[in-house]
This record gives structure tokens, C-alpha cells and sequence, in this order.
């Protein structure tokens, strides 16, 4: 199991380097330069000797190969290099940043796996009875439903119950963890519903397909209750591809706070994103795609694990 | 001459028969399918039609009636400019179909070919694109979207932003790629490839007739689904200012901007647009499980 | 008194205690699917009972409704398709059907239990060997764990797995086949049930295995006295192990009685053309196989009258009247208007065809051998095992070299594992041999380049085992066969849709099903096809890899016969590649018989099956079971001990050594070489 895990975390060295390639050299292709973006925007006389020096204290005159030996001798030593728009470190932007936008996820994901597999289940047992066609509907919707837009009718609705609006600086848990979490729970809920939908999909499916199984008949051949067919035959076999589901749209969340964080003025990993980007801020953006890279990783690594935990095929395979 | 026409004109009738029966059958199998498919024709219809259809000028600034709630003149209210939601809504199913269509298509198609031909030659070449597929989906769908946008710019044709459309369906080519390429290597593994190989074809032959034939029910499945997908992407994009830009009428920016200061006095300008975007992805997903549930034997008993 | 008893009773002159009453009985049970096509009759008025202690053969071919009849008893049908619509189970004085789903659950597995086909799948693969077996064990008997530990390591000592304390901790996957179907027959023997039913428990192992499993049941079933119902569709198993059978087609039970008689005198006109339709390697071979001509009926819309009457060659004007199962004197039953002139009255069902060709033709002999093998072998890497480290290899085929004659068929041989597809793929350049030669038509395919190779194509092909997969589904049957011939062979499309249309009443269907799916046809059909396909590029060789295994005995008999005349007629070589002997000895002129990878023995036909050298050969020949239970009464049951070693690590020296009767030290020393022990007879054994 221990050598699987190394030689699981050793194949990841090659993808986080193709990431690492590709996202540099695509940004470096783009049009326009930050440079000129940046001193234009305080409205000031531009010369073209204040931004030649500009972009040599950014180090951007400097051959392309260069650029990313440095970027990527940074990324090893964990220096990801300081902000092109702000100047302050990356790993601080993102620092005080990354904590809320973890805790949203979190929370979407124990909200979504919580509705989800007695959902999934119960419309798989109960096939194409009406239960089953009211799941299957609200799974559906759950995938249809554009979360920012949801964000904006919770807010809506929230501020015509309880004329509640998002706070303009959100909580830290450790100062009150029950305000915390009940400013956090509205986006997260926003968030968790396609979650939930993608989850309880997949689990209804996968528990359909179990129950077909010939093991299953011979688990009721023996005489088993039905209720145990269901909890001790089926639920083990059925979880394994849920929980890459889980897994891989828990890293895909973070992709979805992107938008959400906009809706509820939350200051997280996503706004950072959007701006980085609006702003061409290439040092930014390409540590938050490998940031959000090495999320995925090792969501798959972490999936890879626990599949050898629960599948005694893969453990001894 | 007089039989073979009669047999080719029988054929004709024949086949036009199968295809009746072949819808009439889906209805019966799959209703909420077809319930789906139904709603897609009617959107796709708004957007043909937009032009008779509409009220309004779907660009026309109309300070007069800024933020009107629903009312005769306008079904749906207006937004901070005065302009007809109902009229930007019709004309923005055209930008959403259109996009969400040709983006879906080409992602699919390219990522369909690349995991055929992937699981057809197998060894090295597989080997290589697997890696690249493995390296692209580290992205969250959004976020190399994103980046792609910010990367190419704008480009517009016909009315559609090409750049747009490529940046949507980037993303989807690795998925897309993935999942045929499954399907590709089960079929690559039945023996009636053996048999084509056994009779001397060339690659080209087999792949275009003996593989791609046979992948394109998931294909299809894929089509439909990513056209759903990439509906809602172009709104979120759109939404962060990153994707259609103003005036141009588009679901997404209805929701951005100046929505999102006056939505709370004025929800209707929030409330028809969302509707929309759910309504079109609903539809679409809908007919695609339909169509995964009708097209895989594992499903039909 | 249940209704079977008093029926039993009518029957005239059968003494009253042989009418011990049966301990299970299924009476006139009907049972439906829906289907997308519409509801299908699976079961039709069934009707057989099983007295205690007795063994059940319970016969016929797939879709006759064999098998959802026991799941029936059960009440195991899949939901929500499948539903019992009519009759009556009785079990212990109640009607099972009746019974409510607690008492029913209550005694599956306790009374009744049941043993499937699949043994790869009907194992749970997340939950230990050893919870599965104490399932029953706690639930029925209310054993503590301790308890159920101890029984279930007895129980798989019954079962002949030793070190039962440490298997039970371990998981299905860790367990050949053969062990996964003993762990099923001792999950089944947990409660001691008063029945047992067997689903096909043998179809999917090995004829060596097929034996092992087998006499296990029997022995055990005997010594605990266990009733035994055994569903199987091969004629062979039931002579050897049942004591009365049911002979089934379309839904219904067309013949019933012991065992003896009913081989002896078939009364029914299906039995009789089953049981001529087989190849035997008890009887002498001689010409073409009798067979069934037609299939079986669509259930969808089953005939008026007789089911089978559409198919039997003694068929009569009253025949369109449903002919009732009826009491033939003692214990016999059987569902003919003509039951009492049977067999005789049942005419040779001997297609008019050429006799079957004896030898090569003699031009053939004379020009040398048309393909010729030497030292094939084919490794395949297993998946890599770390960065540096290569995977683990496999040897699938090793140092194997044989030749064919133009005109002769070769059999090929050998049991799962042995290698014996891969050479065919090799021959025909599906996959890359890694070291030999194969030498064919001034060739070597072996290394011949990719023009080469397309050249070489056109003369020689293949032909598949699974009807189902082997054809195109999005491709009409006429497209199949005419893609050849304007793809390769350069025709226009008027000759090419003419020579299509010749090639179909070749090999006997309609011209017209050119225009059909392989969906809309029947496997037998569509095996047809694909002989149509490998025909048309007019090829001097064909690689018939497990041709007639997928396919039901009366269909086989059919395509058995068609490759015969083909061979005659055009002058064709076979490799024929088969696991079932008696097809083997029936179709070649010369045998390979390989074990693990490597040639145990090649010999010509009647010496092979007369006087096998090889202790493989002969353990095999020993397994394979023969219809006819005079003959399985005096065979001795002998069989091969042990399971298939491992391809990863075969054993050294004499792969076959490991299972062998005869094996001594020398053995594992060195790989014995295949030497000539008679003229053309090579045996690879330092013991022959």
C-alpha cells in the first residue's frame, strides 16, 4: 500500500509539469502586456523608457526559458513570486484567501454528499415510482440551475424574509464559528445543490447497477433480509464510483467558486481568479492554476487510496 | 428499370417509415425525453425567429421605462436601460444556442476523433495523448475557459465570438476525447475489428467504417450533454464580464452588471434570465439521459 | 394430495414405490418478460417434480426456459421484467408462490439453495470469502461467530479447499474460478438444504474443472443426502450424473423419465435429434452430423400446435394440435402425437452431403505443406511495475510449430490459458509474434511488411467464435459480405451484389437477408455471415477460432456440417481451434493438443482419440463427458487433480507436471521436447 502511494505520488510529478508548461507559455502568448495596463491606469503620461523598466524589474525582458526555470525553481522552494498588480507576495494573496474558500467547499461537499447517497439510493430502490421521477427531477434541476444565479435568489429571498444581505467582510470561524457558518451556509448551499445533483446521479446509477449484479442474487439466494442485501452487498460496491465523484467535484468546486464568490461579495480563491485574469496578472494566475492543479491531484491521489482501501481488488492488485 | 425504381421508391418509404416509427418510439420510451427535445425546438425556434417574435429592439435604450416591472407593454419588464427583457431574451437564446451548439459540436468532434484514433493505434500514440488529456483536465472546466478568454480575446463572425466559442470548447475536447475513447477500446476489442483487420483494409477504412460507427451513440450522448454544459459556461462567463459583451443580448450578462446592483428592487431582471439558462440546460439534459437510456442495451430490458 | 401425485397415480402400471413423493414440484408454471418487443411466454404450463435423494438433469437448449423455471422456484426472477403469471411450486406441503416474502426469504438457503453459472460474478468482490459464507450460517442457524467460523472452515474442507482458516479471510478475487464455484457449493451446502439447485454450475470452468466440481456434488449430495436439480444444456453431464431428466424447448417440457430409458428410447423427436445432432467421441465417425434443419421458435409468437413441429422431420397433419405431455408406461412422459413409434418411427436426419473428406486431397500432399509454423512464441508484457522496473511477462504461447496441408483441417486443441487463440492470432498477424517463423504462401507472416501482409490477406481468413460480436451491428449482412469483394477484391457493384446474394445460398440463407441487421437474426444466422465474409475473398485457409462453441447443439450440428461441405467443395485448410474434443475429432484430419503455452501433443485423428500418448491428452479425453450413461456407468471417474498454474509462473520443466498422474523429480528438470514416439504421432513426455 505505501509503495502504491509513492509511486501514485511520484506519476503526479510529470502532469503538475505539464500543467506548469502549459499554463505559462499559454499566458505568455496572449497580446498586450500588463506593463501597459498597469501604468495607463493611473492615468499618467507613459514613456516608453518608464515601461521598459517596468518590465525589467519584473523581470520581463528576460528570454522566455528563463522566466519559467525561475518560475519553477520558485514553485520547488515554494516561492511563487509577488503579484504583477498588487506587488505584494502571491503566497500571501492567496494565503488569507484560501482559507473561506476551503471552508465553502467543505461545507457544499459535507452538505452534498449528506442529501446525495440517500437520495441516490432511495431513487435507484425505488426505480420509476414517482419517488424516484421527484429525485431524479430535483437532480436534474440541481445541474440546470446556474449557481451564481441561485446565489442571487437565496440573497433575494433571504433579504425579504429576514432582510439579511451578505456581509461586507465575512466572520472568521475562530472568532465566532456559529456566525461563521451561518454566513457561510448560504453560498455553500448555492454551490452544494449542483454538488449534491452530480452525487446523487451518480450514486442512483451506480446503486441500479449494482443491484443487477449476480452477486446480489446470490446474496438473496442465501436466504439474506433485504434490508441487509441492500446495506451489506450492495451500498460497499455501489460507493466506489461515488466517491470519485466526491473527490474529482470537489476539486472542480473550487472552479465553481469562481463565479459564486462574485454573487456573495465573498473574498475567496475564485474573486482572485477573476481579477487576476481581468487584469492580466500572469504570476497570479498561473500559481492559482497550479494551485488549484495540485488540488486535483491530489483529490485523484487521495480517491486512489481510499479505492484501495475499500475494494480488496485494487489493495492486493 | 421499372423495378428497381419501384424497389429504390419502396426503400424511400420504407426508411421514411423506420424514422417515423424511430420518433414515435422515443416518445413512447422516453417521455420526459421527448419532453426535453420539445423544449429545445421551441428555444431553437425563439432563436430563428427572434426577429419576428420580439417586441422590441433588443439593443434600444429607453430611459423612459428603465426598470419597469412586467406589464402590457413589456411581458417581462425592462432593465436599467429601459430595454425589453422579453425581446434580449429571445435574441439571447440565439446567442446562447448558437454558441452552446457549435461549441459542444466541435469539442466533441475533436476530442471524438482524437479518442478513436487513440484507442485504434493504442500503444505510444495512445500513451502520449492520454498523458495530455490527464494534463488538461487538471483545469476545472471554468477555469481553463477562462484563461483561454483571456489568452485570445475577442473575434467575432456572423455574430458569434469566435474566440468565445473556442474557448469553451477547448476545455471539452480532453473530456470529450476521454469518454469516446473508452467506448472506442470496448469496440476496438470486438472481433468483428479483428475480422476488418483480418481482411487486409487500410486504417483510414476501418476507423471511418467499422469504429466511428459504433461510438456514435456515446458520441451523441456527449454532443447533447456539452451543449447544456457549454450553455451554462457562456452564461457564467458572460456573467463575469469575460464572456459576450454589451449590448449584445446574451443570458449570462443579463444577470451581470447593473443586475446584480438593482435585482433586489427590480427581480425580474434577474428572474427571466436565470429561468432561461435552467430552462435550456434542463432541456438538454433531459433529452441526453433520455437518449443515454435509449441508446445503451445495458438500460433496455 | 397434490395435484403431481395423483397424476403420477393415473399413469398406468407404475408401481407405487418408485412414486415416493417428490420433495419439490413445479406445476403447470407460466411465466412472462416484457421485453421492448413485447412479453415473451418464457415459461409455458412446466411441469417437473424432483423426488428426495434423487439427481434431476433438467435439459435443453438457451431460452427454453430451463433456468427461469429454478429461478422461479426461488422466486429469484429479475424485477421488474420477469413475473410468474400461472401455476403452482410445492415444496414441503405449501405452494411456494404463495408463500409470503418473510417465510420465503426464511428458507431460501436454509431449504432450497442455489448454485449460478458465473462463478467470477456471483461472489461479492468487496466482502471476504469468509462473511459470505457465514451469511447463511448466522441467519438460518443463529450461530454465534465462533460457530459459524468453525462450520464454514469444515464446510470448505468438504469442499476440497484446504487451509480453510486462512482462505476465509480472503477475497473472491484471490480464487481461481474453479475454487470461486467451490466456495458457491459450500455456501449453498451451509444449512444442509434439503435441495439444491444447480444453474449451469460448469459452463463457464474448463472440462478438467468442469469433472473436479461435478463429482464433488455428486459425492457430496449423496453422502448428506442432498435432492439435486441440475440445469445444464450439455447431454454428456446429465448421462453421467442424473438419475431422470427434463427435456425442455420453447417453454415447455417435451420428454421426462429416468435417465436410462430416455437415452436408450427417446420418445420425443427434439430428444432424438439432440442426442444424434452431437459429435461422440463414443461412436465411430462417420459422414456428416445429423441435424435439426430450422431454430427454435420466436416466444414472442410461438406456433399454434406442436412447438416443434415446424423443425421435425416425423411431422404429421395432427401435429398442428397441441400435443399434451402424456404418461408413457412406467415414469415417462413425453409431449408427441407420435410418442408411442418413437424412435423408430423417426426418419435419418443425414443431410444429403458428401461424406466427410478423409484426408487431404492428394494434389494437396504432393506441393508441400500450404502453412508451416515453427517455434512460435508470444510473450506479452504484463503493465509495468514501477518506473524502471519492467511489468512481469506472460508466455501465452511458447515454441510451438505444427503445418497444415492444403485441404486439411488441424485441429487445435487445449484447455482456457493454453494459447491455443493466440496462435491463430499470430498465424493470421493479429498480434506480433515474438520469436518464430510462419510460413505461408512463399511468405513469412512473421515478418512480412504491412503490403506484404495486406497481399497475404486475401488468401487466408477468419472466422469467430461469438456470433453476437463478430458482424458489425451497424452494417447489413449484404454490406459485410460484399465489402470484401469491392474493397479488395476491385468488383463493381451489379457483380458484387450478384456474387453477395451467391455467397448467402452458399451457406444456406435467403439472398433476401442481405438486407437484414446481425441484430434482426439468429446466432446460428449470423455464424452463417461470418462464414459468408471469410468466403468471399475467395481465401485458400481459414482460422476457425471456437466457431461452433457460442452456439446452441442443434444450431452447431448445422454449422459443423456447412464447414465440412464448404472444405469439400472448395478445397479449403482449417485451423481449427476448439476446446471440445468430440467437435475436434468430428471436423480434423490431424490434432495439436496444448497445455499452458506449449504443444503436449500432434498426432493424426483416430490415433489421438484411440491411443493417446500424453498423459494430458488422456486425462482430458477422460473429463469430457459422453451421452450415453451405459457408457459413463462403466468409466471409471477418473479425474485431473489440481488447478491451471499460473501463465505468470508457469512450473519448471514440464508445464503439465504440477497436475500429472505420471510426474516423477525429472520431470521439473527440463522441458521435454516433442519427439516422434510412432510415425507422425509426437508426444512432449519423458515418459511415453
Amino acid at each position: 500500500m505505501l509503495r502504491y502511494a509513492a509511486r501514485r505520488i511520484a506519476l503526479m510529478v510529470p502532469t503538475l509539469l505539464g500543467v506548469a508548461l502549459l499554463t505559462f507559455f499559454m499566458l505568455r502568448v496572449v497580446p498586450g502586456d500588463i506593463v501597459e495596463v498597469k501604468l495607463r491606469s493611473d492615468g499618467a503620461q507613459v514613456t516608453q523608457e518608464m515601461i521598459d523598466s517596468e518590465r525589467a524589474r519584473l523581470g520581463l525582458d528576460r528570454p522566455l526559458v528563463v522566466q519559467f526555470g525561475d518560475w519553477m525553481r520558485g514553485l520547488v522552494t515554494l516561492d511563487l513570486g509577488t503579484s504583477m498588480w498588487t506587488g505584494r507576495p502571491v503566497a500571501q494573496e492567496i494565503g488569507i484567501r484560501l482559507g473561506l474558500t476551503m471552508q465553502v467547499a467543505f461545507m457544499a461537499a459535507v452538505i452534498a454528499v449528506l442529501i446525495a447517497v440517500p437520495l441516490g439510493t432511495i431513487s435507484a430502490l425505488w426505480r420509476d415510482t414517482w419517488l424516484d421521477y421527484a429525485v431524479r427531477i430535483f437532480t436534474m434541476a440541481g445541474l440546470a440551475v446556474p449557481s451564481f444565479w441561485l446565489g442571487m435568489l437565496v440573497i433575494l429571498g433571504l433579504l425579504s424574509v429576514f432582510h439579511w444581505s451578505p456581509p461586507v467582510t465575512y466572520t472568521p470561524f475562530w472568532r465566532s464559528p456559529l456566525e461563521n457558518i451561518s454566513q457561510l451556509i448560504w453560498p455553500a448551499l448555492a454551490v452544494g445543490y449542483r454538488y449534491a445533483a452530480v452525487v446523487a446521479r451518480m450514486v442512483r446509477s451506480s446503486v441500479i447497477e449494482v443491484m443487477r449484479e449476480d452477486y446480489i442474487r446470490t446474496a438473496r439466494a442465501k436466504g439474506v433480509f433485504e434490508r441487509l442485501v441492500v446495506a451489506r452487498h450492495a451500498m460497499r460496491n455501489a460507493m466506489l464510483p461515488a466517491i470519485t465523484v466526491v473527490g474529482l467535484e470537489f476539486a472542480f468546486l473550487i472552479g465553481g467558486l469562481v463565479v459564486t464568490e462574485q454573487v456573495f461579495n465573498l473574498n475567496g480563491i475564485g474573486r482572485l481568479f477573476v481579477e487576476a485574469v481581468s487584469r492580466s496578472d500572469f504570476v497570479l494566475v498561473q500559481a492559482l492554476v497550479m494551485l488549484l492543479a495540485v488540488v486535483f491531484v491530489t483529490m485523484n491521489l487521495l480517491i486512489d487510496m481510499l479505492y484501495g482501501v475499500l475494494d480488496p481488488r485494487v489493495r492486493h492488485g | 428499370m421499372s423495378t428497381s425504381m419501384e424497389a429504390g421508391i419502396s426503400r424511400a418509404v420504407q426508411s421514411r417509415h423506420r424514422e417515423r416509427g424511430l420518433v414515435l418510439r422515443f416518445i413512447a420510451a422516453q417521455p420526459l425525453g421527448a419532453a426535453g427535445l420539445l423544449v429545445i425546438l421551441l428555444m431553437a425556434a425563439a432563436a430563428i425567429f427572434a426577429d419576428l417574435l420580439a417586441p422590441y429592439d433588443p439593443e434600444a435604450i429607453d430611459f423612459a421605462s428603465m426598470l419597469a416591472p412586467p406589464s402590457a407593454e413589456h411581458f417581462l419588464g425592462t432593465d436599467a436601460f429601459g430595454r425589453d427583457i422579453l425581446t434580449r431574451l429571445l435574441y439571447g437564446a440565439r446567442t446562447a444556442l448558437s454558441i452552446g451548439f457549435l461549441s459542444s459540436f466541435l469539442g466533441c468532434t475533436a476530442g471524438g476523433l482524437l479518442g478513436v484514433a487513440s484507442a485504434y493505434f493504442g500503444g505510444r500514440v495512445d500513451l502520449l495523448l492520454q498523458r495530455l488529456v490527464d494534463i488538461v483536465l487538471c483545469f476545472p472546466i471554468i477555469v481553463l475557459a477562462l484563461v483561454m478568454v483571456a489568452v485570445v480575446g475577442h473575434r467575432p463572425l456572423l455574430g458569434i465570438d469566435l474566440n468565445l466559442v473556442a474557448a469553451i470548447a477547448i476545455p471539452i475536447v480532453p473530456r470529450a476525447a476521454r469518454v469516446v475513447r473508452a467506448a472506442a477500446l470496448s469496440v476496438r476489442a470486438m472481433p468483428y475489428i479483428d475480422a476488418a483487420r483480418a481482411g487486409g483494409y487500410g486504417h483510414v477504412h476501418i476507423i471511418l467504417r467499422h469504429m466511428a460507427p459504433n461510438v456514435a451513440a456515446p458520441y451523441l450522448i456527449l454532443l447533447t450533454a456539452y451543449i447544456a454544459q457549454a450553455i451554462l459556461l457562456e452564461a457564467s462567463l458572460s456573467f463575469l464580464g469575460l464572456g459576450v459583451v454589451e449590448p449584445k443580448p446574451a443570458w449570462g450578462l443579463m444577470l451581470a452588471g447593473d443586475s446584480s446592483n438593482f435585482y433586489q428592487e427590480a427581480p425580474w431582471m434577474i428572474l427571466f434570465p436565470g429561468l432561461a439558462i435552467s430552462l435550456a440546460v434542463f432541456a438538454f439534459n433531459l433529452f441526453g439521459d433520455a437518449l443515454r437510456d435509449w441508446l445503451d442495451p445495458k438500460f433496455r430490458t | 394430495m397434490s395435484a403431481t401425485l395423483s397424476a403420477l397415480n393415473e399413469v398406468p402400471g407404475c408401481p407405487p414405490d418408485a412414486l415416493a413423493a417428490p420433495i419439490l414440484a413445479v406445476e403447470d408454471l407460466a411465466v412472462e418478460f416484457d421485453t421492448a418487443a413485447g412479453t415473451v411466454r418464457a415459461v409455458d404450463g412446466v411441469s417437473w417434480s424432483v423426488r428426495a435423494g434423487e439427481t434431476l438433469g433438467l435439459v435443453g437448449e438457451s431460452g427454453c426456459g430451463k433456468s427461469v423455471s429454478a429461478l422461479s422456484v426461488m422466486r429469484l426472477l429479475a424485477k421488474p421484467a420477469g413475473r410468474i403469471v400461472g401455476g403452482r411450486v410445492m415444496f414441503g406441503g405449501q405452494n411456494l408462490l404463495r408463500l409470503p416474502e418473510g417465510e420465503m426469504r426464511a428458507l431460501r438457503g436454509r431449504d432450497i439453495s442455489m448454485i449460478f453459472q458465473e462463478p467470477m460474478t456471483s461472489l461479492n468482490p468487496v466482502m471476504t470469502v469468509g462473511a459470505q459464507l457465514a451469511e447463511p450460517l448466522r441467519i438460518h442457524l443463529g450461530m454465534t461467530e465462533a460457530q459459524a467460523r468453525a462450520r464454514s472452515i469444515e464446510l470448505l474442507g468438504m469442499v476440497g479447499i484446504p487451509d480453510g482458516a486462512r482462505r476465509l479471510a480472503q477475497y473472491p478475487h484471490q480464487f481461481s474460478g474453479g475454487m470461486r464455484q467451490r466456495v458457491m457449493i459450500a455456501i449453498g451446502l451451509a444449512c444442509e438444504p434439503k435441495v439444491i439447485i444447480a444453474d449451469e454450475p460448469t459452463t463457464a470452468l474448463d472440462v478438467t474443472i468442469q469433472a473436479q466440481i461435478l463429482e464433488l456434488m455428486k459425492d457430496l449430495s449423496r453422502r448428506l443426502g442432498i435432492t439435486l436439480v441440475l440445469i445444464t444444456h450439455n447431454l454428456g453431464i446429465v448421462a453421467r450424473y442424473a438419475d431422470r431428466l427434463a427435456v425442455m424447448y420453447a417453454g415447455r417440457v417435451v420428454e421426462e423419465g429416468p435417465a436410462a430409458e430416455v437415452f436408450a428410447a427417446p420418445r420425443h423427436p427434439y430428444t432424438i435429434g439432440l442426442l444424434r445432432s452431437v459429435p461422440r467421441l463414443d461412436r465411430p465417425r462417420d459422414g456428416a452430423l445429423e441435424t435439426i434443419e430450422g431454430l427454435p421458435p420466436n416466444l414472442l409468437r410461438p406456433p399454434a400446435g406442436c412447438r416443434f413441429a415446424p423443425r421435425c422431420a416425423a411431422r404429421l397433419p395432427v401435429c398442428e394440435k397441441d400435443p399434451p405431455l402424456r404418461g408413457m408406461g412406467a415414469e415417462r412422459r413425453a409431449a408427441c402425437h407420435r410418442a408411442e413409434d418413437m424412435p423408430a418411427a423417426m426418419p435419418e436426419l443425414r443431410a444429403p452431403a458428401a461424406a466427410l473428406a478423409s484426408g487431404p486431397t492428394a494434389e494437396a500432399s504432393a506441393g508441400g505443406p500450404l502453412l508451416e509454423v515453427r517455434g512460435l512464441s508470444k510473450h506479452f508484457g504484463m503493465p509495468a511495475r514501477g518506473f524502471f522496473r519492467d511489468g512481469p511477462v506472460v508466455r501465452a504461447v511458447e515454441d510451438v510449430s505444427f503445418t497444415i496441408s492444403r485441404g486439411e483441417t488441424l485441429g487445435l486443441v487445449g484447455e482456457s490459458g493454453c494459447g491455443k487463440t493466440t496462435v491463430g492470432r499470430l498465424v493470421l498477424r493479429l498480434d506480433q509474434p515474438s520469436k518464430g517463423e510462419i510460413l505461408f504462401g512463399g511468405g513469412n507472416i512473421a515478418t512480412a511488411t504491412e503490403p506484404e501482409m495486406r497481399a497475404l490477406r486475401t488468401r487466408m481468413q477468419v472466422i469467430f467464435q461469438d456470433p453476437y460480436s463478430s458482424l458489425n451491428p451497424r452494417m447489413t449482412v449484404g454490406d459485410t459480405i460484399s465489402e470484401p469483394l469491392l474493397h479488395r477484391l476491385g468488383m463493381r457493384r451489379t457483380e458484387a451484389r450478384e456474387r453477395t446474394a451467391a455467397l448467402l445460398r452458399q451457406v444456406g440463407l435467403p439472398a433476401e437477408m442481405g438486407q437484414r441487421y446481425p441484430h434482426q437474426m439468429s446466432g446460428g444466422q449470423r455464424q452463417r455471415v461470418g462464414i459468408a465474409r471469410a468466403l468471399a475473398m475467395e481465401p485458400e485457409f481459414i482460422v476457425c477460432d471456437e466457431a461452433v462453441s457460442a452456439l446452441d447443439v442443434s444450431v452447431q450440428g448445422q454449422i459443423i456440417n456447412l464447414l465440412a461441405e464448404l472444405q469439400a467443395e472448395l478445397g479449403l485448410s482449417y485451423l481449427f481451434i476448439a476446446h471440445d474434443l468430440a467437435v475436434v475429432r468430428h471436423l480434423s484430419h490431424r490434432v495439436v493438443v496444448m497445455y499452458l503455452g506449449r504443444v503436449m501433443e500432434v498426432a493424426d485423428r483416430d490415433t489421438l482419440y484411440a491411443a493417446p500418448l500424453h498423459p494430458y491428452t488422456r486425462a482430458l479425453l477422460d473429463a469430457a463427458p459422453v451421452p450415453d450413461p451405459d457408457v459413463e456407468r462403466k468409466r471409471p471417474p477418473r479425474t485431473l487433480g489440481g488447478e491451471l498454474p499460473s501463465p505468470l509462473a508457469p512450473p519448471s520443466g514440464c508445464v503439465f507436471r504440477t497436475r500429472c498422474p505420471m510426474a516423477i523429480p525429472d520431470c521439473a528438470a527440463v522441458v521435454p521436447p516433442l519427439q516422434e514416439a510412432r510415425a507422425g504421432h509426437l508426444a512432449a513426455c519423458i515418459r511415453v
